[in-house]
């Protein structure tokens, strides 16, 4: 190749000819790797694989398990038609204070879930700010019941899913929607027929992130639902719990949580984000 | 009869007073941020506009932009990339209310109209430009608006392609009887298409006229240039005069000539079998001289020369009043 590389360089494009990658990068990039995989690696090599499907089926993982799907899908469909149209609030519709409120919106992104938690009681709890009312006049209690496991796992996932739909939202263009109108669309129909499946690959990510989150949610639910089996205890409540009494469930457990995150992730590259 | 009456403002892009017939296609002609896709976004209602607008008798200012029967097509055609090509026309009769195999009966009927019929099922990204702008021009045509708004539809066309789709634009443009504002970049677009040439520049409609006229006595530099001509201003009257008959010579030329510039050469382009010389100086001026002369004069850019052209080569003219100036 040599003089004429430009117009040859047909052989190896993968190795361009700019020296040796630098142990200075290379050392703290293994370590890197390291730090991400060891534990991972651990988790599934100690794994008691004979014994898998026995602890699986005791009644307590068993709930936890529904009670963790229940609530991770509850959560998805919320943010699905409570942060959709928000995300679409905030990608087109100019008001004053629109930042302000793009910045409240996300500050669950960035707090630390038990703070989240306390926020709930505040809020929701038999004495709070919106609880007593509700507990005077209508005799609902939140706190301390699967509804309570919902909310705060959509508090702390709607900012993803909102995050990820008003990018798409914007990067799919406001054009299309003038386009849309010179064909004598109103809003809705072109929020319906133009906007969303435009939007679609940013609400299928979001989605599966708000997902992701909720399933590992642990922080807020502890503190605002509790952690009582069959109506409170998710997996990752559980995996707290039998920690501290049978080390080996919990593992089971992460197993099960670290198989279905790395099927998110596997689902999320091969169909969603890889598309137009 | 007067189907369009405009007198509009976009607050800092352009200000325009103008009436078009029934069936007329205005070809809206000026530099590059003259106003003119600005114009056309103000008639559609895409951006706010302060002034009057009548479309057959009726008032447009205060409605939104749905509710005006127009029909655009958008520079880089802008099909829905997420519909096939014959979604994409049906989608406006489908918004109008039609039923949804009506609607898409109509809009197969515009893709037939536009020879692009076997293509209704291919998405945009599998359309090839042409084949897009000819979709673009059918979905903005299924609506039935009564003003069609076409903002550079032959830009970023290959010029064989661009040549075709005139042809066939010229075609449809002539059975529709709505006003059609039709921007372009290309003077053979105001020539071929237009029965009325609107020139835009620097936000100012400045010339209002039949294609021919405003090619032969243009008021504004960059029409001049459009159509290929030098037009001088002295006091109130234009002079304008074609490249070929300019001369160039090394040195003052000692003829008749009561028309004559010194200046320097900045660029020489071939045009057609001549050699087109862009030379500066009081004024920008072009000139055609051979390849020959080209050689045997030294051209090239930085060279002083001298230009002259006959008395009888030069058209004298005054801008006419009432050109849509306000």
């Amino acid at each position: 190749m040599g003089n004429n590389a430009g117009v040859t360089s047909v052989s190896s494009p993968g190795q361009p000819r700019l020296g040796r990658p630098p142990l200075v990068l290379l050392v703290p990039a293994v370590l890197a790797v390291l730090l991400l995989t060891v534990p991972l690696v651990s988790l599934v090599a100690d794994t008691p694989w004979n014994r898998l499907r026995a602890q699986l089926s005791s009644s307590a993982v068993r709930e936890a398990l529904w009670l963790t799907v229940l609530a991770s899908v509850a959560t998805v469909v919320l943010c699905l038609l409570l942060g959709t149209p928000l995300a679409w609030v905030l990608a087109r519709v100019d008001f004053p204070g629109r930042s302000l409120l793009r910045a409240a919106v996300l500050v669950p992104l960035v707090l630390p879930p038990v703070v989240a938690g306390v926020a709930l009681v505040t809020a929701l709890g038999r004495t709070g700010f919106v609880g007593k009312p509700l507990d005077e006049w209508f005799g609902v209690t939140i706190p301390y019941t699967t509804t309570a496991v919902v909310i705060a796992h959509t508090f702390v996932s709607m900012p993803f899913y909102v995050l990820a739909v008003e990018g798409a939202l914007r990067s799919a263009g406001e054009e299309y929607d003038a386009v849309a109108a010179t064909l004598g669309a109103d809003r809705w129909t072109t929020f319906r027929r133009v906007t969303l499946p435009l939007a679609l690959p940013g609400v299928l990510a979001g989605a599966a992130l708000a997902w992701a989150r909720s399933l590992g949610e642990f922080g807020a639910t502890i503190t605002f639902a509790g952690n009582y089996p069959g109506t409170t205890q998710t997996m990752p409540s559980l995996i707290y719990t039998e920690l501290q009494s049978d080390p080996l469930v919990a593992r089971t457990v992460s197993m099960v949580l670290l198989v279905v995150s790395i099927g998110v992730l596997v689902l999320l590259r091969n169909r969603w984000l890889t598309r137009p | 009869m007067t189907a369009l009456e405009l007198s509009l403002t976009v607050p800092g892009r352009v200000q325009a007073t103008a009436v078009a017939d029934r069936g007329q296609v205005v070809a809206v002609i000026g530099p590059n941020g003259a106003g003119k896709t600005s114009l056309l976004r103000a008639v559609a209602g895409l951006v706010p506009a302060v002034g009057d607008l009548r479309v057959e008798g009726r008032s447009w200012v205060d409605l939104p932009v749905r509710e005006r029967a127009v029909g655009m097509a958008f520079q880089g055609q802008l099909l829905f990339p997420h519909l096939t090509a014959l979604e994409n026309v049906a989608f406006g009769p489908r918004t109008a209310g039609a039923a949804r195999d009506a609607a898409r009966r109509t809009a197969q009927d515009w893709l037939d109209r536009f020879g692009v019929g076997e293509l209704a099922g291919r998405r945009p990204r599998q359309l090839s430009g042409g084949q897009a702008q000819r979709v673009s021009i059918a979905r903005a045509l299924a609506t039935d608006p009564r003003v069609l708004l076409l903002d550079e539809p032959f830009s970023g066309l290959d010029v064989g392609v661009a040549a075709s789709l005139r042809v066939e634009l010229a075609r449809h443009l002539a059975s529709y009887d709505g006003v059609t504002l039709l921007v372009t970049h290309d003077a053979i677009d105001a020539l071929t298409l237009a029965d009325v040439v609107w020139v835009l520049d620097d936000g100012r409609l400045v010339q209002v006229g039949p294609p021919r006229e405003v090619a032969a006595a243009p008021l504004t530099r960059h029409v001049a240039r459009l159509v290929g001509l030098n037009v001088l201003t002295e006091g109130d009257r234009f002079l304008s005069f074609s490249p070929s008959s300019v001369t160039v010579s090394p040195a003052e030329p000692a003829g008749s000539a009561r028309h004559r510039w010194p200046g320097t050469v900045t660029s020489l382009a071939p045009h057609g079998d001549a050699v087109r010389v862009l030379v500066s100086g009081e004024h920008e001026l072009l000139a055609d001289v051979t390849p020959a002369a080209v050689a045997e004069l030294e051209l090239a850019p930085g060279r002083e020369v001298w230009l002259s052209v006959k008395e009888t080569a030069v058209r004298g003219y005054v801008a006419e009043t009432g050109t849509g100036e306000s």
